[in-house]
């Protein structure tokens, strides 16, 4: 029976080229009908693979190679919606920007976001940090104090650590007040390779 | 808490055996659309799918009725030619020059792949489904009863009959295979 399955197997095959259009064709046809509730795709970066989730709203998660992706997909299905297919076209112009920003043709970003996977306090904190300008730090405390609650500068952290959107939502700018560069989801030497990028360019200008 | 597994990896998983049932069940030609269709419909139902269910039995059964919809919307086409796997292996077999030899360079793998393949198309549908949903696929009897209709002995009648079909026009099957046999 073994051998008959396999020579079945052979006289029916399913080659990989087959199965890439088909999945191709499902993720348009997905997005089409409105029940592609997640696309995601990944972009090469000098701080590693980055994974980039969209819904309709917006990008929702960017994720450093540190986060085990399948994870960090398997926590948006628990979260968003198992619906979730890689589906890059929806990703283009995140895409894109990540590109001009790490050329250092871009300075902001300029995309619609969807925030649900950052609620309250930690969510002001988020809304506030591209405030902080490009090639610029700034303080727990300061951001704190941005959002409107200087004392509670451990949930400013702990706002920064969780990040969804690192890179696009700058908490990479956020340091300790004595210039230790502190935390950051993508480790520390991710956050001192972007800071350094936009400090050059910055004192270049 | 994990609850379901994002869809992408669904059809990673089960995407390969999804694609050969639908072309042993349907032909090549109308195979991809039953594929695409039957993953379009799982991936609108998924989220409320028990997390307890049998994925691959659950695809297997909506790749069944969608390859009912897609023989009858062929049947409703107006081509007047043989439109069942069956009709359009017995003109195959009608070819001029069909079963000869081929040349010493013929590639012999392939040639018998394809004598399964019209052998598989040429049986009875119940027997190509039962066939393909438990050999293929690797359900059990009691699963391709479930999708096919009747009981399970049923199904497994369906499924040895087809088997000893194909072994009676296709003596190659799970015997000799072509690598035993290219020094002839």
């Amino acid at each position: 029976m073994d051998e008959l399955t396999d020579d079945l197997k052979r006289a029916f095959p399913a080659d990989p080229g087959d199965l890439r259009l088909l999945r191709e064709r499902l993720a348009a046809a997905a997005q089409a009908d409105g029940i592609l509730d997640v696309a995601y795709r990944t972009v090469d970066s000098p701080v590693g693979r980055l994974l980039l989730a969209a819904t309709d709203a917006g990008l929702v998660r960017v994720a450093y190679p540190n986060e085990d992706h399948d994870a960090v997909l398997q926590a948006l299905a628990d979260r968003v919606s198992p619906r979730i297919l890689s589906a890059p076209i929806r990703l283009e112009g995140v895409a894109r920007e990540l590109d001009e920003y790490f050329g250092g043709q871009r300075r902001s970003f300029d995309l619609p976001l969807d925030w649900r996977l950052s609620t309250g306090f930690r969510r002001t904190v988020l809304s506030h940090l591209p405030d902080i300008g490009y090639g610029r730090t700034a303080s727990y405390a300061a951001v704190a104090t941005l959002a409107g609650n200087p004392k509670a500068i451990r949930a400013a952290a702990s706002a920064c650590a969780t990040n969804p959107l690192p890179i696009v939502v700058p908490c990479h700018r956020v340091i300790y007040s004595d210039g230790r560069i502190g935390n950051y989801r993508g480790g520390p030497d991710a956050k001192r390779t972007l800071l350094t990028l936009e400090l050059t360019l910055e004192a270049a200008k | 808490m994990t609850g379901k597994q994002p869809f992408e990896a669904v059809v990673a998983r089960h995407g390969v055996t999804v694609l050969r049932v639908c072309r042993a069940v349907l032909g090549a030609a109308d195979a991809d659309d039953a594929w695409s269709e039957t993953f379009l419909s799982a991936m609108k139902a998924y989220p409320d799918l028990p997390d307890s269910a049998n994925i691959e039995a659950w695809l297997v059964t909506i790749a069944h009725r969608k390859a009912i919809d897609v023989t009858r919307a062929a049947a409703r086409r107006p081509i007047p030619v043989a439109q069942t796997p069956g009709e359009v292996a017995a003109m195959d077999a009608n070819r001029p020059g069909h079963g000869s030899a081929g040349g010493p360079e013929s590639n012999l793998d392939g040639e018998l792949d394809s004598d399964l393949a019209e052998s598989v198309a040429g049986l009875p549908t119940r027997q190509r489904q039962a066939v393909a949903y438990h050999y293929l696929a690797g359900l059990p009897y009691a699963e391709v009863a479930a999708i096919i209709g009747g009981s399970t002995d049923a199904a497994r009648r369906a499924a040895a009959d087809g088997i000893a079909a194909i072994r009676r026009s296709y003596p190659g099957a799970a015997k000799a295979h072509a690598h035993e046999r290219k020094g002839l």
